[in-house]
């Protein structure tokens, strides 16, 4: 049964070794063909059950998730929290052993609170997938924003990447981080200072760096990582205005220019433009960010595959 | 002698030569059932298939001066017993960028026994396209008696009658360090 790169819960990425993410990546290429085809459906999962149960409101992941799961002829279920019993009091683990009692071979959730996953994975037959929790990790994000780099640069290993933004609140750039460390890159990180945690290097042991300003992140990197400001997450003052931190952080043309000439640039969405983002950059061909959507759907599928049995490719 | 899975190797019943000649009468077949190359789509069914059908290739449009149509199944997806085997395996790429609409398709894979991964392939095709028709040949036909579909080769390098415990092993250059043709048998 524990064949390599086999893991049945897909928590994060902090626990996963480089073979295992590699695998996962590389399952996800081969799924990607489906994808282009013009019957998009494969007879793989055939009478099993996923269910999407998001505490938090998601449009591109959720959908990305049911699309992956109806692609391989799974029976997909969206739960959302309006529509719950936790509106009426339920407690999660209730919630959890409720939906178990139905027998689901998959549970993809996403929640406002770190390790709620994890809680699940600990009573849930299922197997659960984590699609964002809290602050905390958005494995799927990391695993789709990694295909679309090696897409574009064929290789992880060397390359500077620099995330820019609300690095504190960001379950994106945590799973990127581990992510792009365990293969290999160098990373660094920049942002307004109350966002940005300096003792952020606990996270990895090495190939971090916290930078003081978004210049010298983004010089000479060859991918650039914006993240969105999650104005619902801000009930204290982080910065003073949208205006200000569009000054001072945004990615404009002239911040692009310090990157290498043929870096990429990648927005986990929905993009804030004309803050974090101008509009020229985003519309630019160094803007891979309908890629990433475009790989999320076979990331997700390779994520479901696995989760409910499958062994990863090689090579 | 045995293998490194502790299989008893039994006989060898085909060399290189007898490959090469085998491929090639396989190949005078295929264009002669079908009046030439023209609409001919060979399909390699991963993996033992596809260095086999590639083979077929470069062998018809020797005889004909006209290269057929080529491309990759991979049966993963499409297998009836992903639910049973434990761990899900390993999936690759399907490469069929040319539309098989209308085309005359060859399935062609080194060992026919049960006649499932040939089902597998047919319905994975299906989801592609409608070929006019679809043929099956194989390197080794392990005998009717083994078959658990309705489903028979049109094309047989040849027919090697053996018992379950035997196993066949094509060993191609792609993928082995020899080629032949063994039966092993298990302890």
């Amino acid at each position: 049964m524990n064949k390599p790169f086999r893991r049945r819960d897909l928590l994060g990425i902090r626990n996963l070794s480089a073979e295992e993410i590699i695998g996962i990546l590389n399952t996800a290429e081969n799924f990607r063909e489906i994808n282009q085809r013009e019957i998009k459906k494969v007879p793989t999962l055939r009478g099993k059950t996923v269910i999407n149960l998001f505490f938090e409101n998601s449009t591109r992941t959720r959908t990305s998730f049911e699309l992956a799961a109806k692609r391989l002829s799974a029976d997909a279920v969206n739960i959302s929290v309006a529509s719950s019993s936790v509106t009426k009091g339920e407690t999660l683990i209730d919630t959890a052993m409720n939906l178990d009692a139905m027998s689901p071979d998959c549970i993809v959730v996403r929640h406002g609170s770190a390790g709620v996953p994890h809680q699940l994975a600990k009573v849930s037959k299922a197997a659960i997938v984590n699609a964002g929790d809290g602050a905390n990790e958005h494995p799927t994000q990391a695993l789709l924003d990694a295909m679309t780099i090696r897409e574009r640069k064929g290789n992880i290993e060397g390359l500077e990447v620099a995330i820019i933004g609300d690095i504190l609140h960001s379950r994106v750039a945590r799973s990127n981080i581990h992510l792009l460390t365990k293969l290999g890159a160098k990373v660094r990180v920049a942002g307004p200072k109350t966002l940005v945690p300096n003792d952020f290097a606990y996270l990895v042991e090495n190939n971090l760096e916290v930078c003081p300003n978004v210049e010298t992140a983004i010089e000479n990197a060859d991918v650039v990582m914006i993240l969105r400001i999650q104005s619902e997450r801000q009930d204290s003052a982080f910065f003073p205005t949208l205006r200000e931190y569009s000054i001072h952080y945004g990615l404009t043309n002239e911040r692009l220019e310090l990157a290498k000439k043929d870096a990429i640039v990648l927005h986990p969405g929905p993009m804030n433009r004309g803050i974090e983002i101008s509009s020229d950059v985003a519309d630019s061909s160094r803007s891979l960010i309908l890629d990433q959507v475009k790989y999320g759907v076979a990331v997700r599928m390779a994520v479901l595959y696995l989760a409910t049995g499958g062994a990863a490719s090689g090579e | 002698m045995t293998d490194e899975y502790g299989l008893i190797e039994k006989s060898k019943i085909m060399d290189g030569a007898r490959m090469i000649r085998a491929v090639s009468r396989l190949a005078s077949e295929i264009v002669e059932e079908n009046h030439g190359a023209k609409d001919l789509y060979i399909v390699g069914i991963r993996r033992r298939g596809v260095p086999l059908a590639e083979r077929l290739v470069a062998k018809i449009e020797e005889l004909e001066g006209e290269k057929p149509l080529y491309g990759i199944i991979d049966i993963t997806l499409y297998r009836d017993d992903l639910s049973t085997v434990g761990a899900n395996p390993i999936v690759n790429r399907t490469e069929l960028s040319a539309d098989i609409e209308d085309k005359k398709i060859i399935l062609v894979d080194d060992v026919l026994y049960t006649g499932r991964t040939i089902r597998a392939a047919m319905d994975q095709l299906m989801d592609f396209g409608r070929p006019s028709k679809v043929q099956l040949a194989v390197l080794i036909d392990r005998g009717k008696e083994h078959r658990e579909l309705p489903i028979q080769a049109d094309y047989i390098g040849k027919t090697v009658p053996t018992k379950k415990a035997e196993i066949i092993k094509v060993m191609l250059k792609e993928y082995d360090d020899t080629e032949a043709v063994w039966i092993y048998e298990k302890p």
